[in-house]
This record gives C-alpha cells, sequence and structure tokens, in this order.
C-alpha cells in the first residue's frame, strides 16, 4: 500500500492508502467524498477532475490531447488541473497530494 | 428499524444511490438488494475489453468491498425482490425473508430483450444463444471466442456493433443481421449509419441490413446450427447473440401500484407517483427538458439520476436538469455523443469521415441540440457545454476546420 493526501471538496485534508496500480482515479473514487468517473476511466467526461499540488506536477506523466480539451472546457480549471483517470498509480507518487475539484 | 432505506438494483444506478443517500446525510441503516450475486460493476466493458481480454472480473467493480463498509451499507446479493407492501412499507424477498423500509429506491434496470420468433423456447434454451447484460453473460461468451468461429449477431445498435469489432479483434468469422434498413436506426441519424457500415465492413463484418429472422436450425446438441432470413438466405452459426434492445424492470413497481409507462414515472426530482418512493437509471421515466418524456439507457444517467433520488430521499431535493451523453467504442472509433438530437433542422459536419475523424453537429433553428463525435473529443467537449448553455452556434464556423471551434459558439 501507498499513501496519498487528498483534499476533500470542504477542504478537509486525509491521509488515504492506496493500492501502487491502476489509476489515480480508482483510489479517488472509492473514497465517501470521492470522485463520480462516470466514464469509467475513459478520458470521456471530466468527473475525476483533481487539482494536482504544484511540487507534484512535474512528478505526473504530461496530459494527452483528449484530456486537454476536456479540461479546457471545465469552469473550474487551473494550471494544475488533471483528470485522475489517466494518472497510473505507482511507488513514485507516494505522498501524492491533490484536491478534488468542485462539480462541475 | 424504522429508518432504513432499501435500494432495490444493485447496477450503477444503485450503487450510486446507497453511497448518494449516506453522502447526503441519510443517518439509519442503507439496504441494496441485488438479483446478481455479484457487488455493483460496471457494464460498458462487458462488451468491450472484458469480452475481449481474459482480464479479472475484480477490474470491473465499481467499489472496493471496503467503501460499503465505510458507508455502512448492507449488500444483500443474489437476492431478488418478490413484492413491494406499500401499505405496510415491507419488501418480500425471493428468499421469503420480509425487510422494513422507511423509504425506498427502484435502480431495477432492465434485461434484454428477447427474439419473438416461432419456437422461440428452443431457441432460447438452445446453449450457444446468447444476449449480454451481465458478467456472466460476458464470461460465458467470451469463452467460446477463438479465431475462425462464426459468430452471428442479431441487432444492430451499440451493443451488437461492440461485440461484433470485439469478435473481430478475436479473429472470429462476424455476421450482423439488422431488422431495420440501416444499423444505429433508432440512435443516430443515416450519415452516422453509413460511417459505421462502412468500418464494419473494412473490417471484414458481414453487415446485412432490412433482415428479418425467420427462423432457426438446430444441432442434435440443441445448438443453433444456422439462422434463417426471410429473404431466403441462411447464416451458418457457431454462436448467435441477440441484441435488440432493452426491456426495463417495471413488474414490482406495476404490481403494487405505482405509475409505469416505458418504465417507471418519476419527476424530476426522481420520485414516482409514490413520494415516498424514487426511482433512477434505465428503469425510469424521466421528464425530458423539451417537455416530451423520455427513458435513457445510460451510465451518464443512471449516476447523475440517482444522485438526484439519493437527496431527494434525504430530504434534500434539487431537480434534474438531464443533460444526456453517451459513449461507444468500436475498432480504433471512440464515438462520444452528448445531447438529444430529436427535433433538429440541420445538421453541420466538421472533420472527415474517411480520416476517421469527425463530428456531427444536430442545430434546431441555429441552437446545438446534440453532436456525435469520432475521435473528436475537443468537439464533443466544447458541445456539451454549449447544449447546456443552450447556445446558438455558427454553423458556417464549425463546418470549416480552418477556423478555430472556439470561434463557433459563446
Amino acid at each position: 500500500m501507498m499513501r496519498l493526501i487528498v483534499v476533500d471538496r470542504d477542504g478537509v485534508e486525509h491521509a488515504v492508502e492506496s493500492l501502487p496500480s491502476g489509476s489515480l482515479m480508482e483510489a479517488l473514487r472509492d473514497l465517501d467524498y470521492g470522485v463520480a468517473a462516470i466514464c469509467g476511466g475513459m478520458c470521456s467526461c471530466a468527473t475525476c477532475h483533481i487539482y494536482v499540488d504544484s511540487d507534484w506536477m512535474p512528478r505526473v506523466p504530461l496530459q494527452r490531447s483528449d484530456e486537454s480539451a476536456l479540461i479546457s472546457e471545465l469552469q473550474h480549471r487551473r494550471e494544475t488541473s488533471r483528470l485522475a483517470c489517466q494518472i497510473p498509480m505507482h511507488a513514485d507518487l507516494e505522498g501524492l497530494r491533490v484536491t478534488l475539484a468542485p462539480d462541475e | 428499524m424504522s429508518n432504513t432505506a432499501c435500494v432495490i438494483g444493485a447496477g450503477q444506478a444503485g450503487c450510486e444511490l446507497a453511497l448518494g443517500l449516506r453522502r447526503s446525510g441519510w443517518g439509519g441503516p442503507i439496504v441494496l438488494i441485488g438479483a446478481e450475486p455479484h457487488a455493483p460493476y460496471q457494464r460498458p466493458p462487458l462488451s468491450k475489453g472484458y469480452l475481449g481480454e481474459k482480464s479479472e472480473r475484480s477490474a470491473l467493480d465499481l467499489r472496493q468491498a471496503a467503501a460499503y463498509e465505510r458507508s455502512g451499507i448492507e449488500l444483500l446479493l443474489g437476492c431478488r425482490v418478490d413484492g413491494i407492501d406499500r401499505a405496510e412499507k415491507v419488501l418480500v424477498l425471493s428468499s421469503g425473508e420480509a425487510r422494513r423500509y422507511s423509504c425506498l429506491a427502484l435502480a431495477t434496470g432492465g434485461r434484454p430483450k428477447t427474439l419473438t420468433v416461432a419456437d422461440s423456447e428452443r431457441v432460447e434454451s438452445a446453449g450457444n444463444l446468447f444476449y449480454l447484460r451481465t458478467v456472466d453473460d460476458a464470461e460465458r461468451l467470451r469463452a467460446r471466442f477463438s479465431p475462425g468461429r462464426r459468430l452471428v449477431i442479431i441487432g444492430g445498435g451499440y451493443i451488437g456493433l461492440e461485440i461484433a469489432a470485439t469478435g473481430i479483434a478475436a479473429g472470429l468469422e462476424v455476421t450482423v443481421l439488422e431488422a431495420m434498413p440501416r444499423v444505429l436506426a433508432r440512435v443516430t441519424v443515416p450519415q452516422v449509419s453509413s460511417f459505421y457500415e462502412a468500418v464494419h465492413r473494412e473490417a471484414g463484418v458481414d453487415i446485412r441490413t432490412a433482415v428479418a429472422i425467420r427462423c432457426f436450425d438446430f444441432r442434435d446438441s440443441g445448438e443453433i446450427s444456422a439462422v434463417h432470413c426471410a429473404d431466403g438466405t441462411a447464416v451458418p452459426a457457431d454462436m448467435v447473440v441477440v441484441g435488440i434492445g432493452l426491456t426495463p424492470n417495471t413488474e414490482i413497481a406495476e404490481a403494487a401500484g405505482l405509475a409505469v409507462d416505458n418504465g417507471i414515472v418519476v419527476d424530476e426530482f426522481a420520485r414516482t407517483s409514490d413520494v415516498h418512493i424514487v426511482a433512477a437509471g434505465d428503469c425510469a421515466n424521466l421528464p425530458s427538458f423539451d417537455g416530451r418524456r423520455i427513458r435513457l439507457e445510460s451510465v451518464q444517467n443512471a449516476i447523475d439520476q440517482a444522485r438526484i433520488a439519493a437527496a431527494t430521499l434525504a430530504g434534500k431535493p434539487q431537480r434534474y436538469r438531464a443533460n444526456p451523453w453517451f459513449w461507444s467504442e468500436q475498432y480504433d472509433l471512440r464515438l462520444q455523443m452528448a445531447g438529444l438530437s430529436a427535433g433538429h433542422d440541420q445538421i453541420v459536419l466538421r472533420g472527415s469521415p474517411a480520416r476517421r475523424s469527425f463530428a456531427m453537429f444536430y442545430l434546431k433553428r441555429g441552437q446545438l441540440l446534440a453532436c456525435d463525435a469520432v475521435n473528436r473529443t475537443p468537439e464533443f467537449a466544447a458541445a456539451k457545454r454549449w447544449i447546456t448553455q443552450g447556445c446558438v452556434v455558427d454553423a458556417a464556423v464549425l463546418a470549416d476546420e480552418s477556423l478555430p471551434l472556439g470561434a463557433a459558439g459563446g
């Protein structure tokens, strides 16, 4: 297991255990305050929108064009916006800190 | 246990409803009752990745088991509900057990429509006749997928075409028999249908449209050996899949005296004709924004409507403003659809079907109603927002790829 820091939509910080496999979306979907992830991770719905802590931005994989197209239409987008389904989990992300974006 | 919430149906809508109830502050026990023996799982991959690969069943799970425990949701799986006693607020379960509820949610989903042919009993009991709705269906079918086998698919809708694409990737010989003059006839325009017919034919699928099924031939084993069409042709088959639509599971609602009309009738708060009972997902018939009523068979609707239903039961009602969207994956094509195109008076094409990358926009008096996008996520994402906002779009800009997409709308 690895540990993530997740800030929920009320600003409350949680330490979350996650498997070092699958996607970040899957770890977040399991939380009571988690993401809807309607499309199940095929980069189609943008309901797993998060903000990655700026320190961590260089350490997550770059956006592909589909992901940036979806993010560009989000009302709550920021520089650090990502779709969690596009971030594979692995041990190097131990301690990753993300904030859940408001529902659109 | 006078404050127990029961959710009948443990599919995508039921799962979201139960979790949403807890999130909305429901303090009492929550019971999620599913007829299948499995915890809630995703159905969309069943006709796509899961059918083609030997992936683990757990990959389909909507939540890990711990998520239900943390939310205090009791899963009653492999359990059918035989009846609802609304006066006593009691559910009668297939086990004979009775369960009290103080509020009730129906997320009963649907079941595949069955063929109406002569000798239907023999057809239905054939060991190589398949429907595809559950993970067990998918596993039985994929166990038969080996190169060179002949797969006949009855029905050229999304399910049928997705299975065709998966079958081709698995090396099967695939035939699709569609009753209407074109595939996807119920869900899209002729241009998109022609595109998909061409794609499947190029991939090696034998697509036959305007074909009525007449009868079947059987082997001694009882399995189907050929499908006979009304035009006199016969298609030899090692297996037959029927994908001709969904029948909403409304029987228990109807027996309980709730209003049912192509689905369980609900209002914009997901309330049935009994205000203490909500319904959501494939089984519900809801008011559409244009004053008509619709039933939507999609994950988006299952989740969004379930959240509305949960909020209603928790005493925090919100209006459901459906902004439907769907997706389908076939070969290298990702089809993303937003809105409902019914009533359009103009169709605008951006991009190139020949290059397998285009979007069709459906307008009514200039306002964007819907969009079908093939390998065009930017168009899909923009269209989704424009549809929600009721935007009037510039058709000339949409049609001209030399102009930026953003210039077409607000």
